[in-house]
Formats: structure tokens, sequence, C-alpha cells
């Protein structure tokens, strides 16, 4: 089987889609949060790849050395966060974050 | 391309980035009790960046790094404004985080971090430096959320705004993403160049419009994807809703003007639609809910929320006048935010936040003089002549009511008047209302100087707006073609 653009562009779509349901329902453990934000960037780079090859282009394959590197970056937040998070509430469920609300 | 006269097209921006590196060493040499020196290279920072961008102005548009880069009007305009902005923030908030333990050098490298980001917003002529600058600014709000780490309640908010603003960010890329397939550029003119030539896959550039779109409208504010906006406010510190609440919207409104106007104003007719909704929705959403608050900030929150709504009408109606009006707008709103902002923070000391709407009760009897500009902005806000405010609205309302909307003008007056009632609530509780507490009111001069001047500069530009008008008509229509 030949493996095309398309595939690509649907691993692509799956894992984005993959990632927005990860955020959305899940209601136990943040760290599934910033997993699903990372699975998120990759499934962008996914997408950037496969048209830069298919373009011949490689714009988009400096583009994700760039995401690449914010996602480091964010994640290094992220955790920073979760730790402050865990240290000032004794938890890290994503149930237990509803102080703000209204 | 030479890369000396590339970097003095930007030269503001490496100011910027060296003088943020320098403080942030020179404050680890620092004590506490030197600590003004940080405060006040940060404020030097910013007055040579604006003699540097106001240097370098003209009505001529200039490229730097392969066009990574653009250098117009409308850039060196929301730069100057931004770094007023921001330094009017640091003003106010110095008492406030020198009372909370945050009076160090984080503070305001990240600040200063955060509005380069902006900088790069504004001028980004391209996906990568729209995103960059976007990622900067983001990461740097995030932290600057969480600053105050024994604060449940703003870790709480960072941990939203960091989950909700990755996902905005996510979506806006793979908008991006789709773009660039169907394109073959990430280079704002080539894109708009390729769509114009036509021959594309119509369905699939939608599908990427719908991305970038829901991710403005995430970092906007823009309801269905309003809702980290009430927690951020609400949680966290009061010094950073101010930046965030007002500095960061000069920098979205770039943003949105790069990307969907110069950008992809080919495909008006598909994001127009797209944006009326979000507005009418947004209108209702903020000024319903903005009535059951009784937290200051959380009610600000929702009142930006409508704000943003009625931004939106200037940009659907995709006129010049249209743009002209909605940055007219913006720098309105920044203005009224700071001063809102702003008497939260005269009214909070320490151990005690004045984020309650009962707080308020019974200002004019504590001091007239500080109740009289909250008046003056509360007014604005709800859009009463002759303040600013209500210019602003009748601006937008009437590049609406040119492009044809008849209907929706209608309904967000009605609106408008729904919401007046949360503010004149405030008007009532200031000046009928016995106070609660009696605590005196001291500011420092500066600020007490620049919170009158600010109170009073949205009366002055409701009188006479033709100046700030003509300030931002010729930042637009030097810039967008």
């Amino acid at each position: 089987m030949h493996v095309g653009l398309s595939h690509y562009l649907i691993l692509g779509s799956l894992l984005f889609a993959l990632s927005v349901v990860g955020i959305f329902l899940n209601r136990k453990n943040v760290i599934i949060l910033l997993m699903a934000i990372e699975l998120m960037l990759l499934a962008v780079n996914t997408n950037f790849i496969a048209f830069s090859h298919y373009l011949g282009n490689p714009t988009g394959q400096i583009f994700v050395f760039f995401i690449l590197t914010v996602a480091a970056a964010e994640s290094a937040i992220g955790l920073a966060i979760l730790v402050l998070l865990f240290r000032n509430l004794k938890t890290i469920n994503v149930d237990d974050m509803d102080v703000l609300k209204g | 391309m030479n890369i000396l006269s590339d970097i003095y097209t930007a030269l503001p921006e490496f100011f910027v980035l060296c003088m943020a590196m320098l403080i942030l060493i020179v404050d680890l040499f620092l004590d506490d009790t030197q600590r003004y020196l940080t405060y006040a290279l940060t404020q030097l920072t910013l007055l040579g960046a604006a003699v540097m961008t106001a240097v370098a102005h003209s009505n001529a548009v200039g490229y730097a790094f392969s066009g990574l880069f653009v250098d117009d009007a409308m850039a060196h305009t929301l730069k100057l404004m931004i770094y007023l902005s921001t330094s009017v923030v640091l003003v106010y908030s110095r008492t406030y985080i020198a009372l909370r333990g945050m009076f160090r050098g984080e503070f305001f490298v990240l600040i200063l971090f955060a509005m380069l980001g902006m900088m790069v917003m504004v001028s980004g002529q391209n996906f990568l430096t729209l995103y960059m600058g976007l990622e900067l600014l983001s990461l740097c709000l995030y932290s600057l959320v969480a600053l105050d780490r024994e604060n449940a309640r703003a870790t709480e908010a960072a941990m939203k705004y960091f989950v909700l603003g990755a996902l905005a960010s996510g979506m806006l890329l793979y908008g991006m993403s789709m773009l660039y397939g169907m394109t073959g550029s990430l280079d704002l003119t080539q894109v708009s160049a390729a769509i114009m030539g036509g021959e594309l896959n119509h369905p699939v550039l939608i599908l990427g419009l719908v991305f970038v779109v829901a991710g403005l409208a995430f970092k906007l504010g823009a309801v269905p994807f309003q809702m980290w906006l009430p927690d951020v406010y609400h949680g966290a510190p009061t010094a950073v809703t101010l930046f965030i609440g007002s500095v960061t919207k000069l920098a979205a409104f770039a943003f949105v003007m790069r990307l969907l106007i110069q950008g992809l104003q080919i495909l008006a007719h598909d994001w127009q639609g797209m944006l009326i909704i979000m507005a009418v929705l947004s209108i209702i959403i903020g000024n319903v809910a903005a009535i059951a608050q009784t937290n200051l900030k959380r009610m600000l929150a929702y009142s930006t929320i409508s704000h943003v709504g009625f931004l939106l009408f200037g940009f659907f109606s995709g006129t010049m006048n249209g743009f002209v009006s909605s940055m007219f707008y913006i720098v309105a709103y920044v203005l009224m935010t700071l001063g809102g902002f702003g008497i939260i923070l005269l009214l909070s000391r320490e151990g005690f936040e004045a984020e309650e709407l009962d707080d308020l009760r019974g200002l004019n009897v504590r001091s007239p003089w500080y109740a009289f500009i909250m008046l003056l902005l509360m007014f604005s806000m709800a859009g009463v002549p002759p303040t600013v405010g209500f210019y602003a609205k009748f601006a937008v309302m009437q590049a609406a009511l040119q492009a044809g909307h008849v209907g929706l003008v209608v309904f967000a007056v009605l609106m408008a008047v729904v919401g007046a009632f949360y503010y004149l609530r405030i008007v009532k509780l200031m000046y009928f209302d016995e106070p609660l507490d009696a605590a005196p009111i001291q500011p420092p001069l500066d600020m007490a100087l620049l919170l009158s001047a600010n109170g009073l500069a949205v009366l002055a530009f409701g009188l006479l707006p033709e100046r700030l008008m003509g300030v931002c008509a010729t930042a637009i229509l030097h810039s967008i073609q």
C-alpha cells in the first residue's frame, strides 16, 4: 500500500482529536492534561512535516523545530505550575480545582 | 539583505531583549532595599524603546528578516501604546506588589519579556513570528499569574489559564498547518496571494480558517471560548490582572488584524459569519453574567467579554472604517481597564484585597475625587456620553450600520442598556451607600497623578475624539492595503 499525504493528515487529525477529547473528558489528573497538550502539538507537527514533504518546501519543517522548542518550554512551565498546585492544594485532581467559579 | 539594517528595523525589540536580560542579572546583585533600581531600569527601558520607536516612525512600510518582520504605521502606533500602558501598569502595581512580596526582579523581567512578545506579535508578518510572539507573551503570563506562590487561588487560575491557553495555541497551529498545506507558504502576503490565485481546495482552507478563528477567539476571550477569562481575572494577583486585562488586548487586536485582515481578507465572507455569532454571544453572555457577580474583578472580566463583542463589530463590518473604529475601541478599552483596575489597586492595602463590590460602598465619603474618577470610568464602560466609551461604541456601531447590519446594531444597543445596569450599580454603591471600612486612601504621588490623568483622559478623549481617531486612521490606512 502506498502511504500518501492523506494518510498522514488523517493520522494528524486523529491525534489532534484524541488530545482535545483528552483535555475535556479527563477529570482525574492534571498530568494527563499536560500529556494531551504535548500530543496536540505533535499532531500539528505531523501535519506540517507531511505538507512540507508533499510540497517539497522546507519552511514547514523549520516551523516544526520552533514548535518543538516552544513545546519544551511550555511543558517546563506547566510542570512548574503543577508543583505549585500540589504544594498549595495537596492534590492534582482536576475536579479539586473548583475554588474559582461563577 | 544586510543583517545590520534588519537589526536596525527591529531595534526596539533588540533593545528590550538586551535590557530584560541585563535587568535579570543586575537584580541578582541587589538586596531588598535596592530593588527600586530594578523598577527604575524597567521604566527606563520602556522610555528608551519608546524613543527608538518614535524616532523610526514613518508612514512607509519596511520589512526585515526576509519578510518575517514588518515595520509599519500600525506597528509603531500600537507599540507606543504598549510601552505607555505597560509603564502605567508598573506605576499602579508598585505598592501592591511590594506589600505582597512580589516586588522582585522576576516580576519586572517577566513583564518585559511579555511586552517583547507583544511587540513581535504586533510586527509579525509570518505565521512563524506571530506564533513565537504569542507564545513568548503567553508563557510569561502563565508564570506571572502564578507568581504569588503561596496563593492557592492564583495557582489554580494559572493552571486553568495554562491548559486552556495551550489548547488555544494548539488550535491556532492546527489551522495554520492547514493553511500552509494549501498555500505552500507561511508568509501572510504570499498566503493571501495564493488564495487570491484561486484553484485551491476551498473546504480545507475553511477548515484551517475555523481553527485559526477559534484560536484567536480564545486569546481575545470571545464566547464560546471565554471560560478562562473570569477565573484568571479573579484568581490572579490584581497587578497581573491589570496587565492581562489591558496591555495584552492591544497585541490581540494586532494579531487579529495581521491574520484575518492582512492574511485572510479574501476569505472575509467565510469568517464574517463566525465573527458575527461570536460578537452576539459575547455581548449577551458578557452583559448578563456580569449582573450576577459580586466580585469586582469577575464583573470586570465579564465586562471585558462584552467589550470584545463590541470590538468584533468593527472587524466583521469588513471596511477600513470598521477597522479604524475597532482600533479606537481597543485603545478606549485599554484606557478604561487601566483606570478600573487602578482603582482596585488603590483601595487594596496590606492583607486586604478590595475586590468585592461592597468594598466600593461609600467611596464618595472616603474620597470624593477617586469616586468621581471611578464614576467617569464606569460611565465610559457603560457607554454614557460624553465619555470615550460612548464614542468608541458609537464608532463601531456606525461602521456596522454602514455595512448593513441594522438588526445586529439595534440588538447591541439594547444589550448595552442591559450592561449599563451593573456599571450604574457601582455608581450607586459609591454615592448612596454608607462606607463599610474607613481606612484612609493614601496612594503614592505618581499613582495619584496618573490615576487622575487616566480618569480625566476618558473624559477628554470623549469630548475631543478627533485626535485619537486621526491617529488610529493614519495607522490603519498606511498599513492595510
